[in-house]
């Protein structure tokens, strides 16, 4: 655990460091993939830049909305730099709508650029989990296991390393998929799919975890329900498309295509 | 002959397939692996410097010589200011935190500020006490035992506690907004 770093005078937050890097390397895979599916790479870029200048900017207005009274008295708080003051979820949310609204305003496709976001997606993961190693948080279960680590007090499970492991192995995973054959879209819904079934299976050795009545944990119930979502999507996006034509199909009828000519 | 493109029956590669054992098994895993409620809720986290942790318990001298116990507040939510009187941060904050003192000490809210005394001196934080017009109460942590236990990493830090002795929040480095520290502390005692 190493939460911050004294360089001098300044006391350097590791774990947002490390979100840092995360989203540098993401951006740069999500353009070589953009460019490898023959996308609009800047205008995937700027979408997710606004995506997060809007997430952030989000996080903090949903923050101030929820402790209303206590920024009208100190209305100048709302540019305060402190990162205890975001709601992160709400901030993802609207990241993702920002991101969303200027892709349609720019006619970027919505399923194509998806798949050309979720090798980045996949870094993200594993940034988080070295993040909440570097901070200590979410953090697993008391375990006796030879690679448990000696974290608040107790030795536990070093869950943050087992959601960077799975984070990287659904990345491998993923790239050996074959991608010719699936249609726009599934590429990404497979990704997120793994990524779920990963953090349902690794929920169990969470410490921090919520409890909903009957035992259940809060993550796992969401997840199935995400899971669900995701087959539902990915049965409507499989389905065939007049006009669309695969790129194993066009490549293949190219080469009979010469083949006949010949 | 020209190959037909016009209708292209998408196939699945495995896709839906592949969701459904997830969604199986994930389902599976999701009862198996369901905790024992009862038990869950009677284990109180044991004491860390943490967000959800207990809070670590400490008796300490304060400065207007009586004895405070951490543990004996319980039932109130408590701000824990870790401060020296030679950090520049704590002392633009100390006004923010006196006031907001001064705000909700009616509704219960307790304010303490821990001192690290090993690295200060008494006459420096009576000067400091005076000069800023702090009327919560400073314990003094003249050997730094505390402020190790509490893992201090950055000056000031400050533990927001709720009534049952458990950290709801934590802020290192400073100086806290004012709207920080109020939206924090209206956190703790909503929980009432």
């Amino acid at each position: 655990m190493l939460p911050f770093l004294r360089i001098g005078p300044f006391l350097v937050q590791m774990p947002g460091l490390a979100l840092l890097a995360g989203l540098w390397v993401a951006t740069t895979l999500i353009e070589k993939e953009a460019l490898h599916l023959k996308l609009n790479a800047p205008a995937i870029l700027n979408a997710l830049f606004y995506g997060l200048f809007g997430g952030l900017i989000g996080a903090r207005l949903i923050y101030v909305a929820q402790h209303l009274s206590s920024y009208l008295t100190n209305p100048l708080d709302v540019f305060s730099l402190s990162i205890s003051t975001l709601n992160l979820p709400g901030g993802l949310a609207m990241g993702a709508a920002i991101a969303f609204i200027w892709g349609r305003r720019q006619e970027l496709p919505l399923r194509p650029p998806l798949d050309a976001l979720a090798p980045g997606l996949a870094v993200v993961a594993i940034a988080v989990g070295v993040a909440n190693l570097l901070s200590g948080d979410a953090y697993g279960l008391p375990s006796h296991l030879p690679w448990a680590i000696y974290l608040w007090g107790e030795y536990r499970h070093p869950i943050q390393i087992y959601e960077a492991v799975a984070a990287l192995l659904v990345l491998i995973v993923w790239k050996r998929i074959p991608a010719e054959s699936r249609s726009p879209g599934v590429g990404f819904l497979q990704l997120v799919a793994l990524l779920i079934g990963a953090r349902i299976f690794l929920e169990a050795f969470r410490a921090d975890s919520t409890i909903w009545p009957g035992g259940f944990y809060a993550v796992q119930v969401v997840g199935l329900i995400l899971l669900a979502l995701l087959i539902y999507l990915a049965k409507q996006w499989e389905e065939p498309i007049e006009g669309a034509v695969l790129l194993k199909d066009s490549l293949q009828n190219k080469a009979q295509s010469k083949t006949e000519r010949r | 002959m020209k190959p037909e493109t016009n209708i292209v029956p998408l196939k699945s590669n495995g896709t839906i397939a592949m969701m459904i054992v997830l969604l199986i098994l994930g389902a599976i895993w999701t009862v198996i692996s369901r905790v024992n409620v009862s038990s869950s809720q009677q284990a109180l986290p044991p004491p860390n410097p943490k967000a959800g942790f207990a809070a670590p318990d400490f008796t300490l001298d304060t400065l207007d010589g009586g004895q405070l116990t951490l543990s004996r507040l319980q039932g109130h939510p408590v701000v824990l200011n870790l401060w020296a009187s030679w950090c520049l941060p704590c002392r633009y904050e100390m006004p923010i935190i006196e006031k907001v003192f001064q705000k909700y000490k009616d509704a219960g809210l307790i304010v303490i500020g821990l001192n690290l005394t090993s690295q200060d001196s008494v006459s420096d934080i009576r000067a400091f006490v005076e000069e800023l017009g702090l009327t919560f109460p400073i314990v003094l942590d003249r050997n730094g035992a505390v402020s190790e236990r509490y893992q201090l990493l950055g000056l000031p830090s400050t533990f927001f506690i709720d009534q049952k002795g458990i950290i709801r929040s934590v802020v290192v480095g400073g100086p806290m907004s004012e709207a920080t520290l109020q939206s924090n502390v209206e956190g703790l005692l909503q929980e009432k």
